[in-house]
Formats: C-alpha cells, structure tokens, sequence
C-alpha cells in the first residue's frame, strides 16, 4: 500500500469487498509461467527507461568534478563534495527557505479563502451570487501567461517586488479550490445546516466545528495542490526577482545552471538538492495526491 | 458576502482585471514597465497576429503539441494499462511511473539538459549511444534545428508522464470487471476488449487529460527557457507562443503593449482549442450514471 501511488480512493473502509474483487481480479487477470515472466521483464525495462533521467542525475551529483566526464553511466566513484557545494555556492539553503515560506502563504491563503467561498455559495443567499458564481468560472479559462504582464506592473507599482508576498500575492485564490469545496459542501445534508442553525450556531461556528471537519480529507487535497504549485511555480518568481537571495528554489536553478555550464555535476547537485523535499512529500501524501488529481476529471 | 470577499478580490485583481487591462494594452505601443503607451487601435491585434515573429511561435507551438499531447497520452494509457494487471509487486512499478509527478520544470529540463548536452552532458560520452547516434554529440539534438523542438517536447513527455499514469490508473481502476469478463466469456479479445470497454470508459478521463495536455502544451516556457533559450537561432525553432511573451531574447520584450496583445491573443488561440476538443470529443464521451 505505501509504494502504490494509484489505489482507489473510495472504498478504502470496505476491506471485504476489496478483498474479493482482489482475488477476483487474480482469477481473471493472473499471468502463469512465461506470461508472467514476460510481463515482468517488460515493466522492468520500462521502468529502467523512465527512470533513466533521474538515474543520470543521481549518479552525477555523486562523483567528484575530475571524474566526472567519464563513464557517466557507471557510478561511483562517490563524493558528497558537490552536493555540499551547491548547498552553499549555489544559495540553496536559503532558495529552499523562501520556497517554502512562499508555499505555505500561498497554502494556508488557498484553503482559507476557498473554504470561505465555497461556503458563500453553498449555503448562502445573496444578490449577485450567479454573477459572482459565472465570474469565478470564467477566471478558470484565463491561462496564468495571460495575466502575468500587468501582474508585473500590478505588484512592482506595489513596492513588492523582490518580497515574499510579491511572490505570493497573485496565488492566494483559486477559483479550482472555490468549486471543488463548493462541491463537497453541496453534498451535506440540508438537515445538518438546519440542525445547527437551531440549536444556535452560526455560519462561522457551523463552518469550524461542522464542516471542516467533515471535510478534511479534500481539505488535505487542496493544501497539497496549493503547496505543490507554488513550489513549482517558475515564470512569476523569474519575472518579478531580480535580487539573488529572494530567488526560489525554481528560480535559483535557473541562475545555478546560467552560471555553471561547464560545471554539470554542480548543476545535477542542485537538482537532487530542489527535488527531493519534494519527492518526500508526495510520498508522504499521495493518498492527497491522487484524491486531487482526479477531483479534476470527475464529470469533466 | 464578507466570506466572498478575499477569493473575489486577488481573483478580481490578479485575473479579471488584468485580462481586462492586457486586452486594452494589447491595441497600445508602450515602454517595458506600461507606461508612455500610445494607442495603435485594435487593428494591432491582427497585425501582431499576421507578424512572421508571432507566426512562427504559434507553428512551433503547434508542432509541440502536436507532438508531446498524442505522445503524453498514447505513453499514459500505455503504462496505465501495463501496471493494472495483477501481479505480485506491481505497486513498485506503479511508484516508478508516478515517480515524475514529483519533478518540477526546473528539474526536470535540468536533468534533460545535462542528458542532451552535445559536449558535457551524459549521453555525448556514452561510446557506444555516441557512435550509434554521432548527432547527439556534433551538432547536438537540442541545437539542432532539425531535432530540438522534439527533444523540448520529450522532456515535457517525461515530465507529465507521471500525471498521466496516476489518473488512468485512477480511471482504470473505476472500470467494473465484471465487464471484461462478460466480454471474455462473450469470445472478445484484448482488442475488442480494450476498444470496446476500456476506451469507452476512460472517456471523461481522457478528455481531461487531452484538455489538460494541450493546455499545458501552449504554456510551454520552463522548458524551453532552460534547454535551448528560445533557438537554435535563427530560426528560432522552440519559440513557443509563452517564449515569444516572456522570453528573455524576445523582439518584444521591451514593449510591454505588445507583450499584452500576445498574450490576449495566446488566450484566445487556447479558448478555442478547448471548446473544439469539448465539443468535438465531448459530444461522444460518455459519462456514467
């Protein structure tokens, strides 16, 4: 289970019935003999191709510079000179903190603003609400490259270029993380809303105690959406820094990589460096992972 | 209303508003920061539109989708369906074929980088891929005219394949069994059976991830920003639509009017594109219950 990144998501509780439909699948989809072994051989090669870039990297960021031009394929020998040097010639150290200042902003705004919304328009009367609600919608078309001219103009005119929440201004709403909450608040019971208006609860109340914890697992979703693309996020934080110390992970190795083309092996070590918060945190949540990915294909 | 408010004003302010100023600026010659505009009328749209610079980005765009979305989703559904049979250990496979999800655009054109590089990068000093592909080394795929858009779209392949995986295996994983074994003991073959099951019920799956694909495929910058800066010059071979806005060695960087109408006219070209795959695909997928 920790290693499939991909199980279902919904019937996670119903372990009779995943049970049978696993023995069922054996019956019906179990390779005996050289079936079998071919099947392995194929995802084995597969995964080797796949794997081959990272492998690459990996077995670069590990060898000292004079050896580094040869046999690139064969590891060794090792060193962890390099990787400490792009820790501190690169300025990765201090990348990976405004990373991950800028992420969590950008995180904590997305879930706060969204579950906010997403209430608004679920269980709230107001005029307007349709304009609003068509409006919302429409911010979904416009592509970011769209926006990010006069968003330059917009946050530089504000003194915040070069900061953190120049970074993250532009990020803290989404209209995806409105509609998928709206979505899931839809789905209460009407009752429940009712119940705790009589019992004197109000809005704020009801959407701490009630409704947040019901809906924790989207929640969970959203956040590592939120968390995953500002981390990822390349273009804004290259077009609004211009100072070396405010860069971003993403921005930063972009800068490492423009001054040390002929130094590779540094470059990989940097890469190494960037992605592997990263990888552990998928790990961590790929349950979130693929809950918020397919939260986006459900009914188009 | 209150509870409205901070979604509608950075939603207001960072999308809506200035979609709508780009769309004004777009019609204007300004400075780089946006300002000494002087307004050209909406004719500039079409002259942007008819420029040979804006041409060629909107080609190379095209290619590149034309060559990474197919590619993305022929390998996706591939993988996808590799890993869902039962076998012991299959969850290992299925880590490995997620495991790019993990890699943003900066690693993963980095680690492409160092791949392609003619002279330092990994493959060039591999004697035997050397001597089997002499182009990798002299002139080199990414600065060939000839090779380096396909290898950008191969790295961009790469990068989603892992997005890809996840959500046709989610999607695969919906598709009841019951079925295929009706359709077996029916005399349907894998074929048939693929065609006539599978793909069917993949529909909205798909749909999406060909939406997604093709989005993302005329967003390219990352990509190219690091792995051939726009050229082999001067043909200017991985211009994309994005480049051409925001790329540093752009002809109109310096003009921030023009910049805006690109863009506008980047989110038009994408408007379109989505509601003809909506409604020429959409009209036949189908949704279940």
């Amino acid at each position: 289970m920790a290693t499939d990144l991909a199980t279902r998501t919904s019937t996670d509780d119903d372990a009779p019935a995943l049970m049978r439909e696993a023995s069922r699948r054996r019956s019906f989809d179990e390779a005996t003999g050289w079936r079998r072994v071919g099947r392995y051989t194929l995802l084995a090669v597969v995964s080797f191709i796949v794997l081959f870039p990272i492998y690459t990297t990996i077995v670069a960021a590990f060898k000292p510079s004079d050896q580094f031009f040869e046999r690139p394929l064969v590891p060794g020998p090792y060193t962890f000179e390099v990787i400490k040097e792009a820790w501190t010639t690169g300025n990765l150290d201090r990348y990976l903190l405004n990373s991950l200042v800028v992420a969590t902003i950008v995180t904590v705004c997305q879930v706060v603003s969204a579950v906010l919304a997403a209430y608004a328009f679920a269980f709230l009367k107001f005029p307007g609400r349709n304009v609003f609600f068509v409006l919302f919608l429409a911010t979904l078309l416009v592509p970011l490259e769209a926006t990010l001219v006069v968003n330059f103009d917009t946050v530089d005119g504000l003194g915040w270029a070069n900061s953190y929440v120049g970074l993250a201004v532009p990020f803290l709403a989404t209209a995806f993380g409105v509609f998928l909450m709206r979505q899931v608040f839809m789905s209460f019971p009407r009752d429940l809303r009712d119940a705790a208006r009589i019992d004197g609860v109000g809005h704020l109340g009801f959407l701490w105690y009630i409704a947040v914890p019901l809906v924790r697992p989207t929640l969970g979703a959203l956040a590592l959406f939120g968390f995953l693309g500002s981390w990822n996020q390349y273009l804004w934080p290259n077009l609004i820094v211009n100072q070396a110390d405010m860069n971003t992970v993403q921005s930063g190795l972009r800068v490492l990589s423009r001054s040390n083309l002929d130094a590779p092996n540094l470059v990989m070590a940097g890469t190494v460096i960037a992605a592997v918060p990263v990888a552990i945190a998928l790990l961590l949540f790929q349950r979130q992972l693929v809950r918020g990915l397919t939260a986006g294909a459900v009914k188009g | 209303m209150a509870m409205l408010a901070p979604s509608a004003i950075i939603l207001g302010v960072f999308v809506l508003y200035p979609l709508g100023r780009a769309v004004w600026l777009g019609q204007q010659r300004c400075d780089n920061f946006g300002n000494n505009c002087q307004s050209q009328g909406f004719g500039q749209y079409l002259d942007i539109f008819r420029s040979t610079e804006f041409q060629n980005a909107l080609l190379v765009t095209f290619k590149f989708a034309l060559i990474s979305v197919p590619l993305g989703l022929l390998l996706g559904v591939g993988l996808a369906m590799l890993a869902d049979k039962y076998l012991r250990g299959v969850g290992v496979f299925r880590a490995v074929f997620s495991s790019t999800v993990a890699t943003s655009v900066a690693v993963a054109s980095l680690m492409w980088l160092y791949l392609l590089q003619p002279s330092i990068g990994a493959l060039a000093n591999v004697s035997w891929f050397n001597s089997l592909f002499p182009s990798v080394k002299d002139p080199g795929w990414l600065q060939d005219p000839g090779t380096a858009l396909t290898a950008v779209a191969l790295s961009s392949v790469w990068a989603g394949l892992g997005f890809t995986f996840i959500l046709v295996t989610a999607g695969l994983q919906s598709v009841p069994r019951d079925l295929y074994e009706a359709a077996a003991v029916d005399g349907a073959g894998n074929v048939r059976r693929f065609w006539s099951i599978t793909v069917p019920m993949l529909g909205p799956t798909l749909l999406f991830v060909l939406i997604v694909l093709t989005t993302r495929a005329f967003q390219t910058y990352g990509e190219v920003d690091l792995l051939t800066g726009g050229g082999p010059q001067p043909q200017d071979s991985t211009t994309t639509i994005t480049y051409f806005v925001y790329g540093q060695n752009s002809p109109i960087s310096n003009d921030a009017g023009l910049q805006a109408g690109a863009a506008v006219l980047l989110f038009l070209v994408l408007l379109v594109l989505s509601a003809l795959q909506l409604r020429g695909i959409g009209r036949r997928v189908h949704y279940g219950n």
